[in-house]
C-alpha cells in the first residue's frame, strides 16, 4: 500500500538512473535446493546489472541456473526446498531480499513482471483473457470491472491482437500459440513495470511466430524504456535483441560481453563451443560440432572450473582453482568494456 | 376440486423442470448465447442439457425437490393419520391417481401414498444437508491442506485417515446411539461428521495439481496475493472432481439415512421416513408386499437419479471424455 502510493506519486526516474544506481543489480547470489540426494547448488555467486532500457540476455543450458536466478529476483522461488543462502538483489538500490513478503508482492506486476515460456499453461483455462488482463488493474489499482475491461481491450490492441474488443471475452484455448504469448506479454506490461524478465518467451512457438513475438517485445521495451532480462538457450534469438550477454554454466556466469563482441570473439571455451555447435549453411556435409559430455550434477559440481571435465583446453590448474570472472583485454592490454571471462586461459581462447 | 389440484401440481412440476437451476450443479448461466465464447462451466452446461441421462435425472430431482418442499401439493392426507378401517391387505388401487388409497394402506391404516410423499423431505434434507456440510467443510480442509502443505497437510491427512478407517454405517450407529431424541439435524450431523473425508481427499489432490500449474506461478509473479490465488486460480480449477464426488455422495447418504432408520437409529416414530417405513413393511412382507414396494421403489429412484446426475456431470466436466 504505502510502497505503491509513494512510488506512484513521485514520477519514477526512468532512464539510466540519475544517481548512477542501476535498475537491477544482483550481487553474489547463491541459491541452493535441499533435496534427498544432498544440497543442489543451483546458483553459485551470480552478479549482473540491468539498466533501464537495456536488454541483458542470460544464456545457458538447462540446469545452468538461469531460471532459478530469475525466480529469485521475482521472489517466486519455492522455499523450501529452495534457499537463498547468500547475496543481494538490489532494485533501484534497495535490497529486495530484506523486504517483507507483502512489500515484494506489491512490487510484482507493478515494478517488475515476468513472461513465461508456455503461454497456454501460464494462463488460467477457466477465466477469460479479458478477466485475467483486467485482474492486473483490479488487484494493483483497485479499478472497477468495467474500467479494467476497457484497459484489457486497450492492452490487447497494443500487443496487436486483431479484433481485441470482440475477443476480450475469449478463453485462452481459443487463441493460437503466438496470440497467447502476446497476451502474456500484455499481462506483464499492463502496469508498465520497470523491469521485465522473459523466461524463454519464444521456445514454445514456431520459428515465424518467434520473430514476431521477439520484435513486439523489443519494440514495447523501447517504448516504455524498460529493463529486460531475456533468458534463453537460443543463440539466434539473442543476437537481434540483446545489448549484452551473460553466459551461465553450473550456476555461475562464465562470460559476459556486449552482444556482437561475444559472437565475434568468445573468451570462454564453453561459449566458443556453443557458437561452434550452431549449424551453418557453409558447413553442409560436415559433422556438426557438439560439446562433449553432460552438464554437471548440481549436487556434485566438479572442483575447480565446473567446465573442466568437458573442456579441451583443461590443465591441472583448472581442476583445482575456481577461476574468477576476469577482465578481458585486447592483445595490447587495452580493456574491453563490459567483457569478462571466468577462464584461466581466456587469453588463449580469445586471441588464439 | 381434487382434480384441479392435480392439474396444478402437474403444471408446477413442469415449470420447475424447465428451470433446473435449483439443482444444476454447474454455476453456469442458463442459455448460453451462441456467439458468446463459453467458459468451462457454460461449456459443460451446454454439454449437459443435450444428455438424456442428465435430463431424466434432472427432471426426477426437481420433482423430488418440489415434493420435499411442498408435500401438500401432492397429497392432502395426513401421513400419520391411521384409520384401521383402511385394511392393509386391500390391494392398492392403481387406477385412483393421487388419491389416498392409490398405493394402498399400511398395517396401521395410513395412506402409503401420503407417506411416500411426505417421506421425501427427510431423505432429501439429509442428502442435501450432509452433502453441503461435507463439501464446504471437507472441501475447505482439503484445499488448505493441499495448498499450504507441510505440517498442516500432514496433520489433516492423518486425521482424514483416522476418519476414513471408521466404517460409515457402523460409525453412524455408534454416534446416533448416543442420542435419545433424534431429529433430522442429529442424523445430518452424524453423517456429515463421518462423511467429509472423501471430499477432503479429492479436494486436496485436485488443489495440489492446480497449485503447481504454471498459471498459478504466473499469477504469483504478477502480484496476486494468496487469497486471490486460492479463490480465482486454484479453486475454479480444482472444483470439478469435488462436484462429481459430492453428487454421487448425495445418493450414498440417502441410502445411509434409510439404513439407519431401518435399524431404528434414524428418526423417531413421529417422523415420516422411507427407511422407517421399509422397516415396518418387512413385518408384513408376505401378506402385503406393496407396503414395502412403494417406499423402497421411491428410495431406489431417488438414489438412481442422483447417481445418474453425478455420472452426467462427470462426463460433462471431464475434457478427456469429450
Amino acid at each position: 500500500m504505502t510502497l505503491l502510493d509513494k512510488t506512484d506519486s513521485v514520477p519514477s526516474p526512468r532512464g539510466a538512473g540519475d544517481d548512477g544506481t542501476p535498475l537491477l543489480e544482483v550481487r553474489d547470489l547463491h541459491v541452493e535446493f535441499h533435496t534427498r540426494d544432498g544440497v543442489a547448488k543451483a546458483v553459485n555467486g551470480v552478479n549482473y546489472t540491468v539498466d533501464a532500457g537495456e536488454t541483458l540476455a542470460v544464456l545457458g543450458e538447462s540446469g545452468s541456473g538461469k531460471s532459478v536466478t530469475a525466480q529469485a529476483i521475482m521472489g517466486i522461488l519455492d522455499m523450501p526446498p529452495g534457499k537463498i543462502s547468500k547475496g543481494e538483489i538490489l532494485f533501484r538500490g534497495q535490497d529486495m531480499l530484506k523486504m517483507s513478503g507483502e512489500e515484494r508482492r506489491k512490487m510484482r506486476g507493478a515494478k517488475m513482471a515476468m513472461i513465461f515460456q508456455d503461454a497456454l499453461s501460464s494462463l488460467n483455462p477457466v477465466l477469460s483473457v479479458g478477466y485475467q488482463l483486467g485482474e492486473m488493474f483490479r488487484v494493483h489499482q483497485g479499478m472497477s470491472k468495467k474500467e479494467a475491461k476497457a484497459k484489457a481491450i486497450e492492452l490487447m490492441d497494443r500487443v496487436r491482437i486483431p479484433a481485441a474488443a470482440a475477443r476480450v471475452g475469449d478463453y485462452p484455448h481459443q487463441f493460437s500459440g503466438g496470440m497467447r504469448q502476446r497476451i502474456m506479454i500484455a499481462m506483464a506490461l499492463a502496469l508498465e513495470p520497470d523491469l521485465i524478465i522473459a523466461d524463454e518467451p519464444t521456445t514454445a512457438l514456431d520459428v515465424t511466430v518467434q520473430a514476431q513475438v521477439m520484435d513486439l517485445l523489443a519494440e514495447l521495451q523501447r517504448e516504455f524504456n524498460m529493463g529486460l532480462i531475456l533468458i534463453t538457450h537460443d543463440l539466434g534469438v539473442v543476437a537481434d535483441v540483446a545489448d549484452k550477454i551473460a553466459v551461465m554454466y553450473a550456476g555461475r556466469i562464465v562470460e559476459t560481453a556486449p552482444v556482437r563482441e561475444l559472437y565475434k570473439r568468445p573468451a570462454h571455451p564453453y561459449t566458443k563451443g556453443l557458437l561452434e555447435s550452431i549449424p551453418r549453411l557453409d558447413q553442409k556435409g560436415q559433422e556438426l560440432y557438439a560439446i562433449k559430455g553432460l552438464p554437471p550434477n548440481l549436487t556434485r559440481i566438479p572442483t575447480g572450473c565446473a567446465f573442466n571435465p568437458r573442456c579441451a583446453q583443461a590443465q591441472d590448474v583448472c581442476r583445482t582453482d575456481v577461476p574468477p570472472l576476469l577482465q578481458v583485454t585486447e592483445r595490447d592490454g587495452g580493456e574491453l568494456a563490459g567483457r569478462g571471462s571466468a577462464c584461466h586461459f581466456w587469453k588463449e581462447t580469445i586471441h588464439g | 376440486m381434487p382434480e384441479n389440484t392435480v392439474k396444478m401440481k402437474k403444471n408446477d412440476a413442469a415449470t420447475a423442470a424447465e428451470e433446473p437451476t435449483a439443482v444444476g450443479p454447474t454455476v453456469a448461466e442458463a442459455g448460453p448465447a451462441p456467439e458468446k465464447p463459453r467458459s468451462l462451466g457454460a461449456d459443460a452446461w451446454a454439454d449437459l442439457i443435450r444428455r438424456p441421462l442428465f435430463l431424466i435425472s434432472a427432471v426426477l430431482i426437481v420433482f423430488l425437490l418440489v415434493m420435499a418442499a411442498f408435500p401438500s401439493l401432492f397429497s392432502s392426507t395426513d401421513p400419520t393419520a391411521g384409520d384401521l378401517s383402511n385394511h392393509f391387505l386391500d390391494k392398492p388401487k392403481l387406477g385412483s391417481l393421487f388419491q389416498p388409497d392409490w398405493f394402498g394402506y399400511d398395517a396401521q391404516g395410513r395412506s402409503i401414498y401420503s407417506r411416500v410423499v411426505y417421506g421425501a423431505r427427510v431423505s432429501i434434507m439429509v442428502g442435501v444437508g450432509v452433502t453441503l456440510l461435507t463439501t464446504v467443510f471437507g472441501g475447505l480442509l482439503g484445499m488448505l491442506a493441499g495448498y499450504f502443505g507441510g505440517f498442516w497437510d500432514t496433520a489433516l491427512s492423518r486425521i482424514t485417515d483416522v476418519f476414513f478407517g471408521i466404517p460409515f454405517i457402523l460409525g453412524a450407529m455408534v454416534v446416533l446411539n448416543a442420542f435419545t431424541d433424534r431429529t433430522v439435524w442429529t442424523v445430518i450431523g452424524a453423517l456429515a461428521f463421518l462423511g467429509w473425508t472423501t471430499i477432503a481427499r479429492v479436494m486436496r489432490g485436485a488443489v495440489i495439481t492446480a497449485k503447481h500449474a504454471d498459471y498459478v506461478v504466473a499469477a504469483k509473479a504478477l502480484g496476486a496475493g494468496t487469497g486471490r490465488i486460492l479463490r480465482k486460480h486454484v479453486l475454479p480449477n480444482a472444483i470439478a472432481p469435488v462436484i462429481v464426488v459430492a453428487t454421487i455422495q448425495l445418493g450414498v447418504v440417502i441410502v445411509a439415512e434409510s439404513t439407519l432408520s431401518y435399524l431404528g437409529l434414524g428418526l423417531g416414530t413421529n417422523d415420516v421416513s422411507w427407511g422407517a417405513d421399509i422397516s415396518d413393511a418387512v413385518k408384513s412382507i408376505r401378506n402385503a408386499p406393496h407396503i414395502l414396494f412403494f417406499p423402497a421403489g421411491m428410495l431406489s429412484l431417488t438414489v438412481l437419479a442422483f447417481i445418474m446426475l453425478g455420472d452426467a456431470v462427470r462426463e460433462a466436466l471431464d475434457p478427456k471424455l469429450r
